[in-house]
Order: C-alpha cells, then structure tokens, then sequence
C-alpha cells in the first residue's frame, strides 16, 4: 500500500516567522515533505490540547507540535506550556493503545534554519513507519 | 477542596460502548479548581471519548459537553433538563458526590464517573495537590497545632510518632514529613508543647463514616 500521510505542524509564529516566508516551492526545495501542512499559532503556549485532537479527528495520521528553545522562548513560558500539552495528549493516547510517537514535540531556535524541516521530515518518516491513523477506519489498517 | 484525577480513557470509552450520544458534564467547583473535570477537562475528554469511538469504529460518538456550576446542588442538577432527549449517558467529570447526585435525581439517566475521587486537599504548588483532611467528622486540630495526624500520619496515631520517622521523614515515604514531627516543632515554636503532654482517648470512628453513611441535619436551615 502507498501510504502518505496527513501530517499536520501546529507551529509557534516565531519559531516559523523567517520559514514561512519562504514560497511553497522554496519549502518542498528545502526538503519539507508535500504531504506536510503547517498551521502557525500566535504562541506555542496556545497550542492546546483540544488543537492537537482536534487534528486527529479531522484524520491527521500525526501531529508535529513546533515551538522555540525553551530557555530562549519568545514569550518566556510558551514552548514549556505547549510541551506539558503535548505530554499530556501523548499519555492519552498511550492509554487509548496508540502510538504516543503519534504527537510529536519538536522545541528548536528562532529564524530560519534546517532544524525546522527536519522535525517535520522526522515526524513524516515516523508516521509512515506507523501506518495510517488508528483513528480512521475503525482502528483497521 | 474536593481532589480528583481523571480515569484512564479506554476506561472511560469502554463505560460508554453502546451509547450513541452523550453529554460529557463538568462542575465549576473543586474539580474546576484542580483541573479534573471543568470546562477545559471536558472539551479534552470530548475529544478523546470521540477519538475512542472512532478506533472501534462503529456509530459516530456525538457529544453535548457543558458543566454546571455545581454537580451537589438540586438548583443545578435542573439545568439538566435543558439537554433532555439529546444523550443516552452523562459523563460525568464531577467528583463522586455530582454522579452520586446526578443517580439519585435523575433515576432514569446513566450516568458514568470519569474521575477518580481522591482526597481533600490543597494546592501544595502549581500543579500539586496535597491531602490535608480525611473528613473524619471529629476534628482534633486544636490538640495538635492546626496539623492533622489522622490523615497526614500513615498509621493515623493519635499520641506522637511511631518512632519509626527519621530526620524528620516518614518511614512510610521518605517523601512526607512526619506529621507528628511538624506538631511538635509548631507547638514548641507557639511556646506550647506542654499541650502534647495530654494523652488523647481511645477514638470513636463511628463520626468517620465506620457507622454507615453519614448526614447532617440544620434544623435551623430545614423548611
């Protein structure tokens, strides 16, 4: 089976600022995988957990939470806040018997560099690693 | 306050396998507070109890999610009305008392837990909660400085330390203090320690809850 999956990259809007302004075309050039959608948040620390299933409902196969450095965070606690969110729905999960690798949380510095596309490479190669959602299709592979 | 936790969620999806619509029902009081079972935990839980369904596959879990000021008062409990017809079973996210009340006046719901009840407590720091009451119906705290040996002391005594405490931890948990250790340093710095000296009475469990269910009655307040 040709599985590519749904990933979707919940990003704190300064960690992305200088890659977003980049053109698609330069993105997919850099190595961001097409199959990867970038939604960009105000802050991490707005990334809710609610926001995370949500796009597990809507049939993302995984989800790759991007925010700052914690220790250089653009608004100090933002990216501490969005990794205990993103703990928290990986416990969940792994109480439901999915994978927690599912939800990824990926903490790298300000601006533009390779570090950013590489956690959505990362988070892309383990989810194609995983299969589809178990969320879709009843749980059926 | 009233401390609880969250269950697991399969315990959770696994109470609700044949029920199609449910209303997922928090309280703003202690589980607000302690982030269990408010407003946030309940869009969480929503979330979940659908992700759950949808890993079984089967019918589409739809969910009412709402809370109410409080799930131990009959005024609130008669908001219910207002989701009437719309759900098969109530989740509730109440400590044990909401569900308990929910069962009592609404004999024809099913309604479902979805905390554990755990103890009353306080906020020890962000995040933590601490036991600090047993509601053991006979409160002793004016023998002991303030600090309460029938919850804060593993084997509950009533008369000092076991002598098994070090350093001020207990053998139990190196984690907690010995409570009894906290009484005697606080009533020595209140200049009181001669209180401890008194010997407390063999102890009547039956205001504990050990003689049945309890209940309080105010004539005062009765109509």
């Amino acid at each position: 089976m040709n599985f590519v999956p749904d990933i979707q990259v919940l990003c704190c809007h300064y960690t992305s600022q200088q890659i977003l302004a980049e053109s698609k075309e330069d993105l997919r050039g850099d190595g961001l995988p097409e199959n990867v959608t970038i939604n960009r948040v105000a802050c991490g620390g707005k990334i809710r957990e609610t926001a995370i299933l949500s796009a597990l409902e809507s049939g993302a196969d995984g989800v790759c939470v991007v925010a700052c450095d914690p220790d250089t965070c653009h608004n100090v606690l933002g990216s501490k806040r969005a990794a205990k969110r993103v703990a928290a729905v990986r416990k969940s999960l792994a109480e439901m018997d999915v994978e927690a690798d599912r939800v990824g949380m990926f903490q790298v510095e300000r601006g533009f560099h390779p570090e950013f596309v590489r956690a959505a490479v990362e988070m892309n190669e383990k989810i194609m690693g995983f299969g589809p959602s178990p969320f879709k299709n009843g749980g059926k592979k | 306050m009233i401390i609880a936790e969250r269950k697991p969620v399969n315990e959770i999806v696994s109470m609700i396998r044949d029920a199609e619509r449910i209303l997922v029902l928090g309280c703003r009081g202690c589980v607000s507070v302690c982030s269990a079972g408010g407003r946030r935990e309940v869009d969480i839980l929503a979330s979940l109890l659908r992700l759950g369904r949808m890993k079984e596959g089967g019918k589409k879990l739809k969910t009412i999610e709402a809370t109410l000021v409080r799930q131990c008062d009959r005024e609130y409990i008669e908001e219910m009305d207002q989701w009437d017809g719309e759900y098969d079973a109530v989740v509730s996210m109440a400590c044990g008392v909401g569900v308990n009340f929910i069962a009592n006046l609404r004999p024809n719901v099913r309604v479902y837990p979805a905390v554990n009840t755990t103890f009353y407590g306080a906020s020890a720091e962000q995040g933590v909660w601490s036991e600090q009451c047993a509601g053991c119906g006979n409160c002793i705290l004016h023998f002991t400085g303030g600090l309460c040996p029938v919850v804060r002391c593993a084997k509950s005594l009533m008369n000092g330390p076991c002598g098994g405490s070090q350093d001020g931890h207990c053998e139990i948990n190196k984690d907690v203090s010995c409570i009894w250790q906290e009484i005697h340093d606080k009533l020595e710095n209140l200049g009181r320690n001669e209180e401890l000296d008194a010997i407390a009475p063999i102890r009547d469990w039956r205001a504990a809850g050990h003689g049945g269910p309890r209940k309080v009655v105010r004539e005062d307040l009765t109509v």
